[in-house]
């Protein structure tokens, strides 16, 4: 090849040389924030599916975890593994005519399950709607709602959230078998094996996945430091996160958290299998519909109304 | 076989010797590139939150590009099957650079997947076990993967045989390469299909969950990749020595204007169906076109794709203004352009407006995600130059030429 | 000091126990087991404290020198005061009268449908375990017996919009 410059109306100097140095340049320049990035870690990228790990290798992984997250959060994190109990099947129940929209569920279940404040994630939503007006079209609702007391007048509540379906589609849609239903019917993602292609999210049809967008940020006095592997621990940017009926209390025997916070006892929990638990009795004797049940998706959320609300 | 090889090498060596328009226009997409990069390692270090994208809208610009590339990779098969099974000999020359489109396609495909992820370093779960944990038969992505791999594998050895018997001197083997074709053409409009499945089988998403949307996409992409192929082999018939008839572009422009008018019928009995019947689920489509609750981002750009497309379907239907250069090209950047809107934001975005819980977030793309897409596009223009750099010398003859010169002189 | 520490503990737990009156009524069908109410006020009780040296006056009127912070707004059309109390004891319309520490037994007269669901757990706040000890509420733990409407209260923040999340 000619050694000639060749010369061009831009006017630098352009040849082979000379471009290839400034392409060279160029990828290193872009190279250097990528170093900046988290420390990457060979076990982290190794570990495997949370179904594919033995007792052993889980608790491994959890130490590892542990010390991570606690590192982290100044603060010493457990996380739990504990199984599903048999014969148990949880429920859930809403009851539309007490609730009043005050949304204590919502920041209970942000503190419990140490969901990230900035950027804000909220695994329930509490939708207003209009006396009269239509309610099945959610085009209808009205998610930000602020007046200054609540419940206003003319208009009713409708708190929701994952809806925990027992033919959930955003399991058949997730490539990589991150998200699953466990046998007591709780829907959980293993965040470690999670790619973030978020086509679970358009699988929903009840909005009730959240994205990480960036790296989740909690007051660290606000950490709740008792946590499930598949619930409430420290998770990080670009995986799915949703509600799990509060894995680590309700494996635990406990009430979930929203359960408890709200004011008018307008939430009810326990365990389908059992004949005698209030959820069943609600399902038997009341008037329960869920939502979009159009879609087979077989949700265990039920709503349903005991009576005028006061 | 030794002859190939050494004709191939012959090739690359010389790949990055050129002009200075070609010099110019690599310094070009590799500063697109750079740029981009530069853009990619701040969202690897930030997270999605650079892009718009939030859980209202949680696919955007990415997947928008994703899907518009998965049509353009499959019209390549639109010049196969006239080609090898017609023998349409004007064709016939061309379908070798009509597989490099389909190929460099797949591979922007591949990289709007990578961008898009949350943990791209996790990629390797999509894989069966034991790497990963492929979901397969039930996710449709797990389908998307296979099929995607699969004709990018198909069209590579396509093109590496086509290439190899040209570098000695002959003609393909039909017995040989009979079998791949036969595969190919139903894979090809296998992957629209199976793209088009994706977000057909989300029952979630009333706009997406209608049986049309699979004819749709296949003839959304039977338009707009022969579109760009027009332009590309007129490029090429300028910058280098391939010769290409006219027969064969105004076989394809014909092609297109069949194509672009089931398309419109297509979207025509969509806006049929929501706007008499009135139900609900016409929420998205009136979005578009008409904007909803006062929200319209949207609307001047929806109908700047359907007049767009109307146009070009003019200009390809009638023989006079499909064969003149001029008006074939404006239709061409015309469909490209119309297609483009239509199949991304007309089709990505309203799937999520209103989203599951009747909320409006209109999504518009940020700088950085325009910039990661200019790269990755940018990546595609470079591939497809190097590769077309490489096989046109192959092609013409030119090559296998001088070494038998080469060697009638040592003789 | 070993003893200190027992005391102590005892102590504790006498004074916790006072907070909350954990009552065991295994007496009537199906009534809940583990009750919370509320710590009672201690001034007005009990009523023979005062009353013991007053007048019965049964006629209905708008209390002025005593009890005026009591408003009624609980069918005040139909009843005042002397309706539901009567000397150290509530009393039902059937003129029985019961102790206040199962006042749900008055409020069932009127709110059968009420008491039914609250007895199975599905009217009213319930904590504790689904499995093992649920805690249940007194009628008047969240009701003013006197004006049972709940007030309305300040909601907590809306969500953020997609749009300002950054």
């Amino acid at each position: 090849m000619s050694k000639k410059i060749r010369s061009n109306p831009i006017g630098i100097k352009l040849n082979r040389r000379t471009f290839l140095k400034g392409a060279a340049a160029g990828l290193a320049a872009a190279a250097l924030p990528i170093q900046a990035a988290e420390a990457f870690s060979w076990e982290t990228f190794l570990q495997k599916h949370f179904k594919e790990m033995t007792d052993e290798e889980i608790k491994r992984v959890i130490e590892r975890l542990e010390k991570e997250a606690s590192l982290e959060w100044r603060k010493e994190i457990h996380i739990s593994a504990a199984k599903a109990k048999p014969g148990v099947k949880f429920g859930y129940g809403l009851d539309l005519s007490r609730c009043i929209g005050c949304r204590k569920c919502v920041s209970a279940c942000v503190r419990e399950n140490n969901q990230s404040r900035t950027p804000q994630v909220h695994w329930i939503s509490v939708l207003r709607f209009k006396k009269g007006e239509k309610w099945i079209d959610l085009e209808n609702s009205e998610k930000y709602y602020n007046p200054k007391l609540v419940p206003e007048e003319g208009h009713f509540y409708m708190p929701v959230q994952c809806q925990q379906c027992e033919n959930p589609p955003c399991v058949k849609a997730c490539p990589t078998q991150a998200t699953w239903k466990e046998p007591d019917g709780i829907v959980v993602i293993d965040y470690n094996w999670c790619i973030g292609c978020r086509y679970c999210m358009a699988a929903c049809p009840y909005g009730a996945r959240q994205f990480n967008w960036a790296k989740p940020n909690i007051p660290q006095n606000e950490v709740n430091p008792e946590t499930h592997y598949l619930g409430n621990r420290p998770r990080d940017k670009g995986v799915v996160e949703k509600c799990t009926f509060c894995i680590q209390r309700t494996r635990a025997g406990k009430y979930p958290a929203c359960v408890e916070a709200c004011p008018v006892g307008a939430r009810k929990f326990g365990n389908l299998l059992d004949p005698k638990s209030e959820i069943r009795y609600l399902i038997e004797n009341k008037r329960v519909f869920r939502l979009k049940e159009d879609l087979n998706t077989e949700p265990k959320f039920y709503y349903f109304f005991t009576g005028w609300q006061v | 076989m030794v002859d190939a090889i050494k004709v191939f090498l012959k090739s690359l060596i010389r790949l990055p010797k050129g002009g200075m328009v070609f010099y110019a226009w690599v310094a070009f997409l590799l500063v697109l590139i750079g740029f981009g990069l530069s853009v990619y390692a701040k969202q690897l270090d930030r997270g999605l939150i650079i892009t718009a994208m939030r859980n209202q809208v949680s696919w955007g610009f990415y997947i928008a590009n994703f899907t518009f590339l998965v049509g353009v990779a499959a019209a390549a098969v639109l010049l196969v099957i006239p080609a090898y099974l017609y023998q349409f000999k004007p064709i016939k020359e061309i379908v070798l650079f009509g597989e490099m489109i389909a190929i460099t396609a797949v591979t922007m495909c591949i990289l709007f997947i990578m961008v898009d992820l949350g943990q791209p370093l996790r990629i390797l779960h999509i894989l069966p076990k034991p790497i990963g944990m492929m979901n397969f038969p039930a996710s449709l992505l797990a389908w998307d993967v296979i099929v995607l791999s699969g004709y990018l594998l198909i069209n590579s050895l396509l093109v590496l045989y086509t290439l190899y018997r040209l570098s000695v001197g002959k003609e393909y083997k039909l017995s040989l390469v009979l079998p791949l074709i036969l595969l190919s053409i139903p894979w090809a409009i296998s992957i629209h299909t199976v793209t088009a499945f994706l977000y057909n089988g989300l029952s979630a998403r009333p706009f997406w969950n209608a049986s049309i949307l699979a004819p749709r996409f296949l003839a959304s992409a039977f338009c707009s990749g022969p579109a760009l192929m027009l332009i590309i082999l007129q490029l090429m018939r300028k910058f280098s020595k391939v010769e290409i008839d006219n027969k064969a572009i105004f076989k394809i422009s014909e092609l297109i204007a069949y194509t672009m008018g089931i398309n419109l019928f297509l979207l025509g009995a969509e806006i049929f169906k929501e706007f008499y019947s009135g139900g609900i689920h016409k929420a998205p489509l009136e979005y578009l076109y008409f904007g909803l609750h006062g929200k319209n981002l949207l609307t001047p750009w929806m109908w700047a794709s359907l007049i767009a497309n109307i146009t070009a379907f003019i200009i390809f239907l009638i023989p006079k203004t499909r064969e003149n250069f001029v008006t074939l090209n404006i239709g061409a950047v015309l469909i490209f352009i119309g297609v483009y809107i239509e199949k991304g934001l007309g089709l990505i975005i309203p799937g999520f407006i209103p989203d599951s819980l009747g909320e409006i977030y209109e999504y518009w793309p940020t700088n950085t995600e325009s910039i990661i897409t200019i790269g990755i596009w940018a990546v595609g223009a470079l591939l497809y130059t190097l590769m077309v750099k490489f096989a046109i010398p192959i092609y013409t003859g030119e090559l296998m030429a001088e070494n038998r010169a080469a060697a009638q002189k040592a003789k | 000091m070993k003893i200190m520490g027992k005391l102590a503990v005892i102590f504790s737990v006498l004074f916790l126990g006072g907070m909350f009156f954990l009552h065991s009524s295994g007496a009537e069908e199906g009534v809940p087991k583990l009750i919370i109410t509320k710590p009672r006020t201690s001034e007005n009780y009990p009523c023979s404290k005062c009353h013991k040296y007053l007048s019965v006056n049964k006629t209905k009127r708008k209390l002025i020198t005593s009890h005026s912070n009591i408003t009624l707004k609980h069918a005040e059309e139909d009843r005042w005061c002397l309706d539901c109390h009567e000397g150290d004891k509530l009393k039902l319309p059937s003129g029985q009268l019961i102790d206040y520490d199962k006042p749900y037994i008055l409020c069932k007269q009127c709110h059968g449908t009420v008491y039914k669901d609250w007895k199975v757990g599905i009217h009213g706040r319930l904590t504790g375990m689904w499995d093992g000890e649920k805690v249940y509420r007194m009628c008047v733990t969240c009701h003013d017996p006197h004006q049972p409407r709940f007030k309305p209260l300040e909601p907590e923040q809306p969500p953020m919009k997609p749009s300002d999340i950054k």
